[in-house]
């Protein structure tokens, strides 16, 4: 442990974590708070008034110049040619395989595109989306930056305090705003299935708006780990877990990220993987699961059918504090697929008993 | 009632004629988090010292619960079952997990007093 720990890196929002009491653990290479008050008390807030994440960790980057929107539509397989200025879209860095190498959000600002990445991802992001790019469009870091997430359904009220103008933005909504005083990128969106915002701010200028939002008092500081409950109740996946470069968009669910036009073009790595898992289907799929009873079933659970016979795996598995019972999202083969299956967790070497059902198991509440 | 012993494992032990009460500690219970489930032993089933014998869970992860000492299930609390969140908070108390019939009674005097359980968590 202690050769490990000297090489975490700090959030700047460090001191501030330490003193609000939180819990710090190694995560993606940092120093993280997993909680402060406890995961159910910050997983409530989020649901019932707001909570503040600081998800510094995470990759900010900016790829400028003309032709950004094609460059990186050469490396993902979302329609950002066609992303209108001030909004923001979810896509996926694919590889030739069509697996997944990252999941992120761009934003397009106008004069150029936002790029928000996975922690445990960044470097090898940033240098394969370096390495592809044309001449006149550059990638700049922007490591300077903390990045807070306001969430739930008070962020609105509290941040138009500071932001009257946040107030009116749309949902995946994107805007250069002062939030009292200090400049900042902000869009509307999220990790929870609450309304709320994500906050990039200049790293020096962190902790006072940080300090400023938790001055609220709807506002509880919340750390990973409610972080974790809330996007898995909103049956969002986490990079690394439910998708990586063994998943394809396909098999995750995220068809979606696809645009319509990519799907008659067909030019984005993996393209040729994708086009026919989408006309002949495949072999497994992601699906969200309800467990039996209480007993959360965690990620790396054997999935089985009737007869014990093995048809997939827990990916993401926790108790799922709003619905007050256990959650997961795991993939299972295609004929086990439809909502309502009865199927088999094996935990601790018992099988217990669970059905697939639809995602979000808690509804998104989205401002639309 | 007569003095706790613990295990370094930050399980409680207490002695009560002839059987011992077992539950975690108060140390173990701010570790581990907000407890959503928790899995007890048959009554009836012998086990080693050591051996894993009940599961609690918190929002973020799984943990084992030992057996302190070899002996056999008497009793175990259903009312954590039903109320997890018992163990956040009465530990010490209320919440506590099984009831062992000790095959020797002297393995307790084998674990550690208060002092020593208490200097072993600062130490950590």
């Amino acid at each position: 442990m202690a050769d490990t720990d000297e090489k975490l890196k700090t959030v700047p929002l460090d001191a501030l974590h330490r003193s609000l009491g939180a819990r710090m653990v190694p995560f993606a290479g940092y120093e993280m708070p997993v909680q402060y008050a406890g995961i159910l008390a910050e997983h409530t807030a989020c649901r019932t008034q707001a909570a503040l994440f600081d998800v510094s960790h995470m990759g900010q980057g900016s790829l400028i110049g003309e032709g950004a929107a094609a460059a990186l539509e050469r490396l993902v397989p979302g329609d950002i040619a066609g992303l209108k200025p001030s909004r923001q879209r979810y896509t996926l860095l694919t590889n030739a395989q069509g697996g997944i190498l990252d999941d992120l959000m761009v934003a397009n600002m106008g004069d150029r595109l936002f790029l928000v990445v996975n922690a445990a991802c960044k470097d090898q992001d940033f240098a394969h989306i370096a390495a592809n790019l044309p001449a006149g469009v550059t990638l700049a870091r922007h490591d300077d930056r903390a990045l807070l997430a306001l969430q739930g359904p008070a962020a609105a009220s509290v941040l138009a305090r500071f932001a009257p103008d946040a107030a009116a933005m749309p949902f995946m909504g994107v805007a250069t705003l002062a939030v009292a005083g200090i400049p900042c990128l902000i869009s509307r969106s999220g990790y929870t299935g609450e309304d709320g915002y994500e906050i990039s701010v200049p790293a020096d200028r962190a902790e006072e708006l940080a300090k400023k939002l938790l001055a609220e008092p709807e506002v509880a500081p919340a750390g990973l780990g409610a972080r974790d409950s809330l996007r898995l109740e909103a049956g969002l996946c986490l990079y690394g877990s439910d998708i990586d470069t063994t998943t394809t968009p396909v098999e995750a669910g995220l068809v979606w990220t696809i645009g319509k036009r990519r799907r008659t073009e067909w030019n984005f790595p993996g393209a040729d993987v994708v086009r026919d898992q989408l006309e002949n289907g495949t072999k497994r799929l992601r699906v969200g699961l309800r467990p039996d009873g209480r007993a959360p079933a965690r990620a790396h659970t054997d999935i089985t059918d009737a007869s014990g016979a093995i048809i997939g795996t827990v990916t993401s598995g926790t108790f799922g504090p709003t619905l007050g019972a256990p959650v997961a999202m795991g993939y299972v083969a295609r004929a086990h697929a439809a909502d309502g299956t009865a199927v088999s967790l094996t935990v601790r070497g018992k099988p217990l008993p669970a059905r697939v059902a639809p995602m979000p198991f808690v509804p998104h509440r989205y401002v639309r | 009632m007569a003095e706790k012993r613990f295990t370094k494992e930050h399980e409680w032990v207490e002695r009560d004629g002839d059987v011992v009460t077992v539950g975690i500690t108060d140390y173990a219970q701010t570790s581990l988090g907000d407890i959503v489930f928790v899995e007890l032993p048959e009554v009836g089933r012998e086990v080693a010292a050591g051996e894993s014998i009940a599961v609690v869970e918190s929002v973020k992860a799984a943990s084992d619960i030992y057996a302190p000492i070899a002996g056999k299930v008497v009793e175990v609390n259903g009312r954590i079952v039903d109320d997890p969140a018992l163990v956040n908070s009465d530990p010490m108390g209320e919440a506590w997990f099984f009831r062992l019939e000790p095959t020797q009674m002297g393995d307790v005097q084998g674990l550690m007093d208060e002092i020593a359980y208490t200097a072993m968590v600062e130490s950590l």
